[in-house]
């Protein structure tokens, strides 16, 4: 049995509400609160980035799963903000972790989708019995130029998720990848802010990307929307997930606990992943979960995955999804928020 | 900075690793090559805990120029839960005047500073109340 | 060891001395003092200074002042103790004549702080680098945390901090050579902008340029020269950990202690035998402090003896007559030399409005970054 043997989740304590960056703008909030579903979003300390995001969804992770991080032979990190352009986010989380040095490590890129694939790739080394234990994390701080719509979504936090064959807490039955050449959101080397085609980013994108991974993994494994608990789909606003799950056949009950894009925003690599650790801190043995990322340019990783009996064991090893969602937040006006940002021009 | 300065304290600022005088049990943290107590040079490895209390603390409000777009930030001396002092910042205080000598604390990982715009990325401890 | 006597001191006015360069005051300094003492040549020289390299791009400090006060090719050496540079070059040339190794030594010390340099950061060397300053600690910080743990343990007021500031500025309002010269009140101190909790900027020292110099000689060439001489009757260091954090006591300075009670045995005097004490007051909680570890006061009670008024002119222990580091400004290399300055003109009685009445013992405490260093020396007037 291949699957999730530990999980964990970190989101940054400071939030700034979607009515804060409308009145900034001068644009009317109540139109991007109720039509994009997005209230409020979490912002990273100035100290934090997509690294330490990493190392407390981790360490998260490792509390679970009570493992010796010696036996962790791969680590990979997705993420659209990766401290570095050239140099390995998880070269510095395996240290911080205890973690190697026999281990593979890569940063991966791929939009929003970079954490389902380091998912992927890292249950698929355990699959093809190359290493014990594999770690996928997804992990952002996401950029959102300022004045764009992306800037009500675009938030900070991440999960991560380590694969291996015994105690798991949820097997990973069926797997399903979908990619073409869609250029609907990108950032080009060096610019600071990404792009998109606005409504394009619709349809022809998550929507087809979405449902193309979510139609041939339905298919592949012969089971329909009724037959799981939870969804979890990208959430780049409240609206898509909700959109996307109805043309599918799910309901709105299957996507509430993992639908946390209200009050958290976007975290890009880190969206459905922590959607997914949402489900997982409540879950029952035997529950089905059904999970599709999405990333512009444009891709789709689908999961299905069967929960065990292990669950309940862990699910209280460390602090769950909500409790960093709901409890100890501060609140920033936009100068903070613009500051904290790195939005500001500086004497340097 | 230059990078091998920050990469030879990596051990210690990621993962706590220290130093225990073998003959009279000491804590040396970073590690030592001397017991300042008992002249000892034998010490086994060992990583301390990440929770203790704050014993001292200070709000700075006027920081060094690397940390000037930081301030007001609170820092103070932690005694960790196996009595080994050092020095951190406490991160995410809304309320400074809610600090307190003596308050529960937890260490986490965080970014310290930066080495210019260029630069490397300096990692190490930070505290949050616990 | 012989007997070494102090025959000469010079100082240049502190504060922001922006038309001059560091050699300028160094030179400045080292002319008065060698033409108040009176002699023809030097046989050696010492150059306190803390972080010229940082503050000013400029080491080697013994052979550049050596140079430009055209003594050369005599030997002369930087001395660096962090903020207690200028206390130890005094004890270098202290030791030199004593053990007979020369004759008449010029003991300087110069800051220049003024001329760009991101002064926090350079000052902050002076604490652990990895440990300390890495985590974003300044030093204003590292004494604000030695000030909590003092009122927390104690009940220090931060009215007692702020008397220590308003009794110094009272002293330095009579020194000519002091950077401010006026008087300020409690609620000036209380409601000053906070630079570091529990300090605002006037429990805090300034930055400052300056230079200060001796000579210290032999008592036969004292009398040779018919010079009073102010007698060294004791010199003590003492070291203790770089990190603040690693002390056993966060309200106690150890070095402190250690060099006190060195000093107190070589003199062969008590607290009580002390006219009048200059202190290194970086931060006002610092004078508090150290007056107790000096044990002028009992430990936790060096606040409450500031705010009664028993370290001022008159007072049981005046301390920092000339208006300390607080006042008087604080060129980091140039304080130590500047406080021997101080007790000298004390015990020769030519302190005007400042004058401690019958002034003979004198002591001067010199302490590096929060208390790593310590150097304190005893001098005694003649009768």
């Amino acid at each position: 049995m291949v699957g999730i043997v530990g999980f964990g989740a970190y989101l940054p304590r400071y939030r700034i509400k979607a009515e804060t960056i409308a009145k900034q703008w001068g644009m009317d909030a109540n139109s991007i609160i109720r039509g994009l579903q997005l209230n409020e979003k979490t912002v990273p300390g100035q100290d934090e980035d997509t690294i330490t995001i990493s190392v407390a969804a981790a360490k998260n992770a490792l509390l679970r799963a009570q493992i010796d991080p010696q036996d962790i032979g791969a680590l990979y990190i997705g993420s659209e903000s990766h401290p570095y352009a050239v140099k390995p986010s998880g070269t510095i989380v395996i240290d911080a972790l205890g973690i190697g040095p026999h281990v593979h490590v890569a940063s991966y890129e791929f939009a929003c989708k970079a954490g389902s694939e380091a998912m992927y790739v890292a249950a698929n080394l355990v699959k093809a019995g190359e290493m014990k234990y594999a770690m996928g994390i997804g992990a952002d701080t996401s950029q959102g130029a300022p004045g764009d719509a992306l800037e009500y979504s675009a938030s900070a936090g991440g999960a991560a998720f380590i694969m291996g064959t015994e105690k798991v807490v949820a097997e990973i039955l069926f797997t399903h990848s979908y990619t073409s050449d869609t250029p609907d959101f990108w950032r080009r080397e060096g610019e600071d802010y990404p792009r998109h085609g606005g409504r394009f980013t619709g349809d022809p994108a998550y929507f087809k990307h979405v449902m193309g991974a979510a139609t041939a993994l339905l298919e592949k494994s012969k089971m329909k929307p009724s037959d799981f608990k939870y969804a979890v789909f990208h959430m780049p606003n409240g609206k898509f997930p909700q959109e996307v799950g109805k043309r599918l056949g799910f309901t709105k009950e299957q996507l509430e606990v993992g639908w946390i894009v209200p009050w958290m925003g976007n975290t890009y690599s880190g969206s459905s992943p922590t959607g997914l650790a949402a489900i997982l801190d409540v879950a029952k043995p035997g529950d089905m979960i059904f999970m599709v990322s999405f990333g512009s340019g444009a891709g789709s990783d689908g999961f299905i995955f069967k929960v065990t009996k292990e669950i309940t064991k862990v699910q209280n090893r460390a602090p769950k999804l909500k409790d960093y969602l709901d409890k100890d937040k501060i609140y920033l006006d936009y100068g903070e928020y613009a500051k904290f940002r790195k939005k500001i021009k500086l004497n340097e | 900075m230059i990078t091998a300065r920050y990469h030879r304290e990596v051990p210690q600022r990621y993962r706590l690793e220290a130093g225990k005088c073998t003959k009279c049990g000491y804590v040396a943290f970073p590690p030592r090559l001397v017991c300042p107590k008992c002249s000892t040079k034998k010490f086994k490895p060992i990583v301390l805990k990440d929770e203790g209390k704050i014993i001292t603390y200070t709000v700075i409000r006027v920081g060094p120029d690397k940390f000037s777009k930081e301030t007001p930030y609170a820092i103070g001396i932690i005694e960790l839960n196996d009595k080994l002092r050092l020095t951190a910042q406490i991160a995410g205080v809304v309320d400074f005047e809610k600090l307190k000598i003596g308050q529960k604390v937890k260490l986490v990982f965080r970014k310290i500073q930066d080495d210019g715009k260029a630069g490397i990325h300096m990692y190490g401890y930070k505290a949050v109340l616990a | 060891m012989r007997d070494v006597v102090v025959i000469g001191a010079g100082m240049t006015k502190f504060g922001e001395l922006w038309g001059k360069s560091i050699k300028d005051i160094f030179v400045e300094a080292a002319l008065k003092a060698i033409e108040d003492a009176g002699v023809k040549q030097i046989d050696s020289m010492y150059v306190g200074a803390m972080s010229s390299g940082l503050f000013v791009g400029q080491e080697h400090l013994g052979a550049v002042m050596a140079d430009y006060l055209g003594v050369t090719p005599i030997p002369a050496t930087h001395v660096e103790s962090a903020c207690a540079s200028g206390g130890v070059s005094f004890r270098q040339a202290y030791l030199e004549v004593a053990s007979g190794a020369s004759d008449i030594v010029l003991a300087g010390g110069v800051e220049k702080m003024t001329d760009g340099a991101d002064v926090t950061e350079a000052l902050a060397t002076a604490a652990d680098q990895e440990y300390e300053v890495y985590q974003g600690v300044t030093f204003p910080g590292l004494y604000a945390m030695i000030a909590h743990a003092h009122m927390k343990e104690f009940g220090t007021t931060r009215k007692q901090l702020a008397a220590v500031a308003v009794k110094n500025h009272r002293n330095g309002a009579k020194n000519p050579n002091a950077q401010f010269r006026s008087e300020i009140t409690i609620d000036q101190v209380l409601n000053a902008t906070m630079v570091s909790d529990p300090f605002g900027l006037l429990d805090c020292s300034p930055v400052s340029d300056g230079a200060a110099a001796v000579i210290v000689t032999t008592m036969e060439m004292a009398k040779k020269l018919k010079k009073k001489p102010i007698k060294v009757i004791a010199s003590a260091q003492a070291s203790d950990t770089i990190a603040l954090h690693s002390r056993p006591s966060i309200t106690t300075i150890g070095s402190v202690v250690n060099a006190a009670k060195k000093a107190y045995k070589m003199a062969g005097l008590k607290p009580s035998d002390i006219d009048l004490c200059e202190v290194h007051d970086c931060f006002t909680i610092a004078e508090i402090v150290v007056s107790e570890d000096l044990g002028f006061f009992k430990k936790g009670e060096g606040g409450k003896a500031a705010e009664k008024g028993l370290t001022a002119i008159g007072g049981k222990i005046p301390i920092n007559t000339s208006g300390g580091l607080k006042s008087k400004g604080h060129p980091v290399g140039a304080t130590g030399i500047a406080q021997i300055i101080e007790l000298y003109e004390q015990l020769n009685g030519k302190a005007g409005d400042r004058q401690v009445k019958g002034a003979r013992i004198g002591m001067a405490q010199n302490m590096g970054g929060s208390g790593a260093s310590c150097v304190i020396h005893i001098l005694e007037g003649g009768k």
